[in-house]
């Protein structure tokens, strides 16, 4: 199979005020990759994602995502290809969400910024894949906090970027839209895009997922199918829980805490 | 609401037409009513007719205060755009302070004239430096930093200030007054047509910044990864308004709260977007500080500073939002 590396982390370590929250972190991301990172509170898989959208430099090792390194390329340049999302995001003003929406269409735009035809589409669409476009025109500090996780998500998804990172796409979505969520990003992926999404979702990132990473103490611990790293020591040790993998009688999987 | 090219023309040609309105009754406030019936005649220059006072006196005042009026609101919301908090303007960031001080300084080292109003822009670009190296963590300006720096800063510019003008001999004293409170009782014509230009340059690059102030609403780390070149953006939106606030306190002295109070109206008319509410601001801004002016003038029998009408309109206007956020709270 041919297979393009699209993000590439090579022995990376990241320090935020001194001490070591990534270490020695080496891995890859080809097209068309779904990848789920899981771990434990505190394991440094948010900074992971953070050094691969180049938000956060690297003290040691290299990341390269489409050919550059990305805390050093053109913002502008970057976002064409990477879109991420952050876990917490707060509006210091009171914009409706079709205007949050519209910003992930920046790095396309010039001078003011007015939508174009084909940024509204992009918009649209994105936010009809999201389901919010029936709260377009309401102020976006007064979304419930599932619905704002949806609009920023539509955000994210209407930048155009081949290379979706999302850190806890999930977390505040009632089941059904948390679903949708993964099986949106699948199918990106299965279109070529490429996808990192940090999640607790283990049942999701079960089903969804091609590949998972562990991550405890700031390093990768273990990688493979979720499946098998779902069941590891590795991941019995991270967690201190016994995660069991198991199939519903409709064949489809199943992970919970044992 | 999104912002089209429509909406953007029409609310900026509503506020094009309602500043220049107050622009041009306010000189014609205080002037009897047969010297308004006039289109100003030869005499009108000649310093014993009555109509002097209006082409010679009111017009550079009006003119200065539209200007400088657009100057601060414009950095103003600017710098709340930048520092995420609707609460921030220049004055909180210690810019009018230490540009003060270097004016009272100057007038200690005996300097007078154009020295005292140079004083006042290197205080106030220097202020800025200083503020600016204290908050810096990296290559970004945190607004918790950045705030912190600014209130620091101006306690202690303010304190040394009041500290000369005690010590200062009468004459000094009431000079160094005017540096403190600022207004528009000793503007010329040659002070407006000086700061016009770089003003109206500095006002148009704040304007070519607004969709990236826009992203930056959401916080550097979001805005980063739309594509905004964070770092970059906060060094020139941060010089620009510097510059505006500096140029502002060179000519009238510190004229506070009209760079908190306008854009903060003005963001509940025209909404957040900063590429409609920042010219909305400048124009409101302006046609604010002519009003503040007009009123300083008119409603003693002697002159006020401007800068002491606008204070007190800054003092009510933060006591509404107060009981506003109380009532909020409360329900």
């Amino acid at each position: 199979m041919l297979c393009i590396v699209w993000l590439e982390l090579a022995e990376v370590d990241v320090e935020l005020g001194g001490r070591a929250v990534v270490r020695g972190a080496s891995a890859q991301v080809a097209a068309g990759e779904l990848v789920v990172i899981v771990g434990p509170n505190g394991a440094g898989k948010t900074t992971l994602l953070r050094a691969l959208a180049g938000l956060v430099a690297p003290a040691a090792g290299t990341v390269r995502a489409f050919g550059n390194d990305p805390a050093r390329a053109p913002r502008r340049v970057v976002a064409k290809d990477l879109a991420y999302l952050p876990q917490h995001v707060e509006l210091a003003f009171p914009f409706a969400v079709e205007e949050v929406v519209l910003l992930g269409r920046y790095a396309h735009q010039r001078g003011l910024g007015l939508a174009s035809a084909a940024d509204l589409e992009a918009a649209r669409t994105a936010m009809r894949a999201c389901d919010v476009e029936h709260v377009a025109s309401r102020p976006f500090d007064e979304l419930s906090g599932g619905e704002a996780r949806r609009a920023l998500l539509a955000q994210a998804m209407c930048q155009g970027a081949r290379s979706l990172l999302l850190d806890e796409p999930t977390a505040g979505l009632d089941p059904a839209h948390a679903r949708a969520v993964f099986e949106m990003v699948r199918a990106r992926c299965d279109a070529g895009n490429a996808a990192v999404i940090v999640t607790h979702d283990l049942d999701l990132a079960l089903r969804h997922g091609g590949a998972m990473w562990l991550v405890a103490g700031g390093r990768i611990a273990a990688r493979g199918a979720p499946a098998d790293v779902l069941g590891s020591a590795a991941t019995r040790a991270a967690f201190d829980l016994e995660i069991h993998v198991g199939a519903l009688p409709s064949g489809a999987r199943f992970a919970v805490p044992a | 609401m999104r912002l089209t090219a429509k909406r953007l023309a029409v609310t900026l040609a509503a506020c094009v037409v309602a500043c220049a309105a107050v622009a041009m009754l306010a000189p014609l406030v205080g002037v009897t009513l047969e010297h308004r019936l006039e289109i100003l005649p030869p005499s009108a220059f000649d310093p014993a007719s009555p109509l002097h006072e209006l082409v010679a006196v009111r017009l550079p005042r009006v003119l200065a205060a539209l200007l400088l009026g657009a100057a601060l609101s414009g950095a103003g919301c600017a710098l709340q755009a930048l520092l995420r908090n609707p609460l921030a303007e220049p004055f909180t960031l210690g810019i009018s302070s230490g540009s003060s001080l270097a004016a009272v300084l100057a007038i200690q080292l005996g300097l007078a004239g154009w020295g005292v109003n140079a004083a006042a822009l290197v205080g106030a670009i220097g202020t800025l430096v200083i503020v600016a190296r204290l908050a810096r963590v990296g290559r970004q300006l945190p607004p918790a930093t950045l705030v912190l720096a600014g209130v620091t800063i101006s306690m202690v510019c303010s304190s040394i200030s009041v500290m000369i003008q005690c010590t200062a001999d009468f004459a000094d004293g009431n000079r160094i007054l005017s540096w403190m409170v600022g207004g528009f009782d000793s503007a010329r014509i040659a002070d407006v047509q000086l700061v016009a230009i770089p003003i109206g340059v500095a006002l148009l690059g704040l304007i070519a910044s607004a969709r990236s102030l826009d992203a930056l609403a959401a916080g550097p780390e979001l805005a980063a990864s739309l594509g905004v070149a964070v770092g970059r953006t906060q060094a020139i939106v941060f010089g620009l308004a510097s510059l505006l606030v500096g140029l502002a306190v060179a000519v009238a002295g510190p004229i506070g709260f009209v760079g908190l109070v306008v854009p903060h109206a003005m963001r509940a008319v025209v909404g957040p977007d900063h590429r409609v509410l920042l010219p909305a601001s400048m124009l409101g801004g302006g046609a604010l500080l002519v009003t503040c002016d007009t009123l300083a003038r008119t409603v003693l029998p002697t002159h006020l500073p401007a800068g002491a009408v606008t204070a007190v309109l800054g003092g009510l206007f933060f006591l509404g939002i107060l009981v506003a956020r109380k009532r909020k709270a409360s329900l």
